[in-house]
């Protein structure tokens, strides 16, 4: 992408390329080769977003007040809602789970939120990160699927409630559906977000004409209002299917 | 450049992907105007169901997101 970045000049309005904003760059060492282990903007804001939620959760939790301040209500708050939606949607069982949900939801909250602060970076645009979670819940999902119920979870597939007839033809059906969510999953999450901040830079580009830079700069505001909602949905709807698919595994009967 | 039809075909790929945005608006909008509808004949039954609601709205939106993602791969990858 970065020999498209003058793409835009050609046609006029835009000087910048909307997408540019989700290149990879080293942060040392100029325009190198990227390998595994080279530092890149990427690392950094992972690596802020991890630090920040070590460091909400060690102050919220260094307290322990009755009546608590507001960095421990905060943790608090993040804490008891997503216990409640694991107990409510997946059941008691699931509950041991909680720490894997718990950390990949505060994982792309923050990611998402920190991705917003401008000239910052939002890692989970990138199919690369959120396919890497959706992956990671995918495989943890089938495998505590087979070890809790064994050959039992494949009743997920067999639809008993469905004339026998149709049953091969469902299962067919539900076997893609199921191997399709991580793909769906990953994208939804990181479309989500890529699309949010590439509208935010063309609405920036609709800024340098001075006819409409009024109408774009209150336009800007309002999706990055609406952004900010966007990114905590999008938070709560991964790890809400999260919970679904666990609960698929845990009790995979129709 | 000028008077390529790949590229011709690239941008009206892109602006019928487009389309599908849309349409996964609209899908959207029928699954939280049916969830208002229901919440408003019994309220005290809706608090339990926002998880459901959300769910029936991320899948109807995905879709759209495909159609989105389409139309980039169209204009910058192809």
């Amino acid at each position: 992408m970065a020999t498209e970045t003058a793409h835009g000049e050609e046609t006029g309005g835009l000087v910048f390329h909307p997408l540019d904003q989700f290149i990879v760059k080293p942060l040392f060492g100029g325009d190198g080769p990227i390998h595994w282990y080279t530092i890149t903007n990427v690392t950094l804001w992972l690596a802020i977003a991890v630090l920040a939620i070590i460091a909400l959760f060690i102050f919220g939790t260094r307290g322990r007040a009755v009546v608590p301040s507001r960095t421990q209500s905060i943790a608090e708050v993040l804490y008891g809602f997503t216990y409640k939606m694991v107990e409510d949607v997946a059941g008691k069982d699931a509950v041991k789970f909680f720490p894997y949900i718990f950390t990949v939801f505060m994982f792309i909250l923050f990611s998402n939120y920190l991705g917003l602060i401008p000239t910052s970076f939002a890692p989970t645009s990138h199919f690369a990160v959120t396919g890497v979670l959706a992956i990671t819940v995918f495989l943890t999902v089938t495998i505590v699927g087979f070890v809790k119920n064994g050959l039992g979870f494949l009743s997920l597939f067999w639809v008993s409630s469905a004339p026998l007839v149709l049953r091969p033809v469902l299962a067919v059906i539900e076997l893609i559906s199921y191997f399709v969510r991580p793909v769906s999953h990953s994208i939804r999450l990181g479309g989500n977000i890529m699309a949010g901040h590439a509208v935010m830079k063309v609405f920036a580009g609709f800024a340098a004409i001075a006819a409409i830079s009024p109408v774009a700069v209150l336009s800007i505001t309002a999706v990055y209002g609406l952004e900010m909602l966007v990114a905590g949905v999008q938070a709560y709807v991964f790890t809400i299917l999260t919970v679904v698919y666990l609960k698929d595994a845990l009790h995979p009967a129709h | 450049m000028e008077g390529d039809i790949a590229q011709l075909g690239q941008f009206i790929g892109a602006g019928l992907a487009g389309i599908g945005s849309g349409v996964s608006a609209i899908g959207v909008g029928h699954v939280a105007g049916n969830f208002l509808a229901g919440a408003l004949r019994n309220p005290s039954a809706a608090p339990g169901q926002t998880a459901t609601l959300f769910i029936g709205i991320a899948f109807a939106e995905a879709l759209g997101i495909f159609s989105f993602l389409v139309a980039l791969l169209l204009m910058f990858a192809v």
